[in-house]
């Protein structure tokens, strides 16, 4: 117990996982992010999971149209955003109806009493008022006026009723603030920049936040009130940030440590379109982002603009990369420095847009006409993006290749905190163009060999521009060497074996096992299941039972000790957001007996079902 | 930008060259009596005069007969994917405005694969010259029709005739809000080079279509035009600021009516009657009603400049966004951006 400055005595909590759900039109986004921006700066370890419809406003009060936002917030370090929520805010009955199921028993339901109408209970399927009958038994109910009550509050504020009401999620704030303890300052200075300039809104959103603090101290809800402690993270300085958003600030560390502009070439699609507004932000990084007419001359653009000597960048999802594929074959022939960015999303097709799915895997390596190998890596942490988009840029830069960097849904959009890097400690990128000629022909005259191949066994980067070093590229195969049209079948089978062997010989760090390397047990992931194999693994352990775990951020080419580490497990599981992919192609490279474990439901995997899958492996007996 | 990417630019000390400055060591592979020699022979003689440096000129190319041209021009160059040129010299043309970047393709790669590249480049207006080489027909996948066949057209592919209506591609590329537009053919050397010189000249997008003649799939597609015996009845000559006006004899002309504009005999209507063309008109409706005098090359055709007005170039836009957001809020500081959200202490 902690003594408050009231002098009240606060039960502490560990951890705490809430849930906001409500209509898309009630901003639970908005509020759940302000919610985890207050834990963030009160020092807890968090992760969230914004969870929302495809469509951008389906029929009100409908279940179609219920938005989630999900935050775990931990006096320690956490990997996922929770399994089943401790408490669940539902702003109308759809809200209750879609996201009951997911709550832990007896855990906390906060209801918008004001919306259990007829019609609205209606529109949700239910037949009777669910706060009267026995639904809730096996919860905590607090019922809370939030619309009327907002409205009283904003009364003598001038504000038209309508706005009134809109502000009844800073209701739901201030009494969830009051709750669990939230520092106010963050949300009102928050409030006041943001609405800068409209003061009547500014009025409206701070009069329901102090009502609804007010309401959870005058109703009594103070016995319900706990705090979650700041974690102990190590020292440094902390910015809580989402994946999309560090990608978008690590291609602009690329730009600053290679020296080179960046040009994004992009067409809109989600989840990715915001690294290209986070990028349209930053143009004074020297920065252009390009939106072109479709996925292709995105790519096209980029490419175009990687040949004239910038780091060129293009960001997409899985159908984009399906659009690009023609032209990432012709930058596999060209041998310039290309990023392709996808943040993967719930496929075939539109699939799911707006949810996670991690099924682009083998596209990425083998999706592409004739023999096209492409370096493959994958990001495994929102802020993972950022040191994931430099390695991309290095990797590209150095070999003159494209690149496919990974992410997907779930990191695009959730955040953890982030020790900040020290920018003066991250290392520069060097850039070397062609300058010279580098051949001499018969004739004994000097002459420029495109396809001439240094240590990387990467060809010249000679841009336009650089006298003497006239030259023409295409997607026709080159002579090696000269890099003149050839349709010889032996260079062909040649050049096909240099461009497999020089990707395949880019160095990439070893694998690192966590946890008991003696275990019979080794999990094998990739990508953003790290934190949920990380987390089950750690409640494994906890138990007293031995597993281990090795997470692949290099796909292509893999890590030269990942054989060896393999074979030192007498059992392999292999979590992925796809059918079996990562599984396919260790057993295809290492011949191990590697099992999936698979989730393509659009929701990233939680810590409780994946210790289930260890458990299952291994047997509960401790 | 790094030095490197800008080394000693500028259109003073420009070295001179002759034709042979600009050809490559690569044989030219296209069919003996193809069109494109005397395109690409009209280009390598007006490049000199142009004033140019060969390593600051990039051609871009897709796939097709007429995109094997970069190879044989001695500068900077990409023979990319079929259609996606325009895409790709956009790219390099916003990365490296210190360059001439220049798309050559044929019908079936600008108009048919390439069109929705085609037209966006048109509408932003970067700095790019296309130089869309027209023999209404496929030729390096062996004669097939294409969007500019015309209806009726016997290939391979319609062995009882095309049903579908051709693109006139002047039209298309003024409802795409193109500023520079022309057209010529491959039978007249000098025109093709002033055509040519004024595209390169024009900032923004340039687009000349070139009649094209493919003696192998589609032979004399144009010959009832330009013929040197018939040209003069069959081209209609666009000169800025004077009647339009052609025949052997002058006898022909063009003048408005009911909208548009028609062919008229100079004898019946009077010299006054005649249209003056404007190609600095910034309505577009009466270039465009010129492109649609002969609906397709077989009766009397306009050729030269349709149009050529200068509306801002999109490249220029764009990086001046960059330097404002530079000069605004100061150059970029990589601490600053990672600290700009809320930040804690531990």
């Amino acid at each position: 117990m902690t003594e408050t400055s009231a002098g009240s005595l606060v039960p502490e909590v560990g951890r705490l996982v809430i849930r906001f759900a409500g209509d898309s039109g009630d901003g639970m986004q908005l509020t759940g992010d302000r919610f985890t921006s207050a834990s963030a700066l009160f020092g807890n370890d968090l992760a969230t999971l914004p969870e929302y419809p495809a469509e951008i406003r389906a029929p009100a009060g409908s279940l179609a149209g219920v938005s989630a936002f999900q935050v775990h917030i931990s006096d320690h370090d956490i990997f996922t955003p929770g399994d089943a929520p401790h408490v669940l805010v539902a702003m109308n009955p759809a809200a209750l109806k879609a996201e009951l199921g997911t709550l832990v028993d007896g855990g906390t339901v906060i209801v918008n009493a004001d919306t259990f109408n007829e019609r609205n209970l209606a529109k949700a399927g239910y037949d009777h008022d669910p706060l009267e009958g026995d639904d809730l038994d096996a919860y905590r109910l607090v019922g809370a006026p939030m619309t009327s009550l907002t409205k009283e509050a904003c009364k003598d504020l001038g504000v038209k009723p309508r706005d009134a009401e809109r502000s009844k999620n800073f209701f739901a704030l201030g009494l969830l603030s009051w709750m669990y303890s939230r520092p106010v300052e963050p949300t009102l200075d928050w409030i006041n920049a943001k609405f800068k300039g409209r003061d009547l809104i500014i009025a409206a959103n701070k009069a329901a936040f102090s009502a609804g603090h007010a309401f959870g101290e005058t109703a009594e809800l103070s016995d319900h009130q706990l705090i979650v402690r700041p974690a102990e993270l190590p020292a440094g300085t902390y910015t809580n940030i989402n994946g999309n958003t560090a990608l978008a600030w690590g291609l602009v560390a690329a730009g600053q440590l290679s020296g080179l502009p960046v040009f994004l070439g992009s067409y809109p699609i989600t989840p990715a379109s915001d690294i290209l507004h986070e990028l349209s932000r930053q143009k004074r990084f020297n920065v252009t982002t390009f939106q072109a007419e479709d996925e292709i001359a995105a790519v096209g653009s980029a490419l175009g603009a990687a040949y004239g000597g910038l780091l060129g960048v293009t960001t997409t999802s899985g159908p984009g990369i399906a659009l690009k594929g023609e032209t990432l074959g012709l930058a596999v022939s060209l041998e310039l420095p290309l990023v392709i960015v996808n943040i993967q999303r719930g496929g075939p097709s539109t699939g799911m847009p707006t949810k996670t799915e991690a099924a682009d895997l083998l596209m990425s390596m083998y999706g592409r006409h004739g023999e096209s190998p492409m370096p493959v890596i994958a990001a495994r942490t929102p802020a993972d993006c950022f040191d994931q988009a430099i390695e991309a840029a290095r990797i590209a830069i150095e070999h003159r290749t494209p690149v496919m960097l990974l992410s997907d849904g779930y990191l695009a959009n959730s955040s953890e905190p982030w020790l900040l890097p020290v920018v003066e400690h991250l290392e520069p990128i060097p850039i070397e163009f062609a300058g010279d000629f580098n051949q001499v022909d018969e004739n004994g005259d000097q002459v420029f060999w495109p396809y001439l191949r240094d240590d990387n066994m990467a060809r010249p980067w000679a841009i336009p521009g650089t006298p003497d070093l006239m030259h023409r590229i295409g997607g026709l195969e080159k002579q090696d060497g000269s890099g003149n049209v050839s349709y010889d079948g032996a260079n062909h089978a040649r050049m096909i074996a240099l461009r497999a062997e020089r990707i395949a010989r880019i160095p990439v760090p070893d694998v690192e096992v966590s946890g008991d390397a003696d275990a019979e047990l080794l999990l094998v992931g990739w990508g953003s299941t790290w934190g949920a194999i990380t987390a089950a693994v750690r409640r494994v352990r906890n138990s007293g039972r031995k597993v281990a775990h090795v997470h692949l951020t290099h796909l292509n080419p893999m890590p030269a000790n990942l054989g060896e580490v393999l074979s030192g497990f007498p059992k392999i599981l292999v979590p992925e957001m796809n059918l079996g992919q990562l599984v396919r192609m260790l057993r295809d490279e290492f011949l191990v007996d590697a099992r999936p474990v698979s989730k393509v439901s659009g929701q990233p995997f939680t810590a409780a079902e994946l210790q289930q899958a260890i458990l299952g492996e291994i047997g509960d007996d401790a | 930008m790094t030095d490197m990417l800008l080394p000693d630019g500028g259109i003073e000390d420009v070295p001179t060259t002759t034709r042979a400055d600009w050809q490559s060591n690569q044989e030219v592979r296209w069919c003996p009596g193809c069109g494109d020699y005397s395109i690409l022979t009209a280009l390598q003689l007006l490049m000199p005069d142009l004033g140019v440096r060969r390593e600051k000129t990039v051609f871009v190319s897709g796939i097709g007969c007429a995109a094997r041209f970069p190879y044989y021009m001695n500068t900077y160059g990409m023979h990319s994917i079929h259609g996606r040129a325009p895409a790709i010299a956009t790219g390099l043309a916003l990365a490296r405005p210190d360059l001439d970047v220049w798309v050559v393709g044929g019908d079936g790669d600008i108009l048919s694969i390439g069109g929705n590249h085609l037209i966006h480049a048109l509408r932003r207006n970067i700095d790019i010259n296309i130089l869309l080489f027209n023999n209404q027909i496929y030729g390096l996948t062996k004669g097939q029709f294409s969007p500019t066949s015309e209806r009726g057209k016997v290939t391979k592919s319609s062995p009882i005739g095309s049903c579908a209506t051709p693109f006139n591609p002047v039209s298309l590329a003024i409802g795409a809000e193109a500023s520079f537009v022309a057209r010529t053919h491959d039978m007249d050397r000098h025109h093709m080079q002033e055509m040519f010189k004024r595209a390169y000249e024009h900032p923004g997008t340039s687009i000349v279509e070139v009649y094209q003649n493919c003696n192998v799939f589609n032979d004399g597609a144009f010959e009832t035009i330009t013929k040197k015996d018939v040209r003069d009845d069959m081209l209609i000559p666009l000169c800025h600021g004077e009647p339009i006006r052609f025949g052997s004899e002058g006898q022909f002309g063009v003048a408005r009516y009911d909208g548009g504009v028609e062919i008229v005999e100079v004898a019946e209507v009077g010299v006054d009657a005649l249209l003056v063309h404007d190609e600095a008109r910034v309505d577009p409706s009466t270039a465009f009603a010129l492109s649609r005098l002969a609906e397709n090359p077989d009766r009397p055709t306009p050729v030269g400049v349709f149009r050529a007005v200068d509306r801002g170039e999109y490249g220029e836009a764009l990086r001046g966004q960059v330097d404002q957001m530079a000069t605004d809020r100061g150059e970029g500081d990589l601490r600053a951006l990672l600290h700009s959200l809320p930040t804690w202490t531990v």
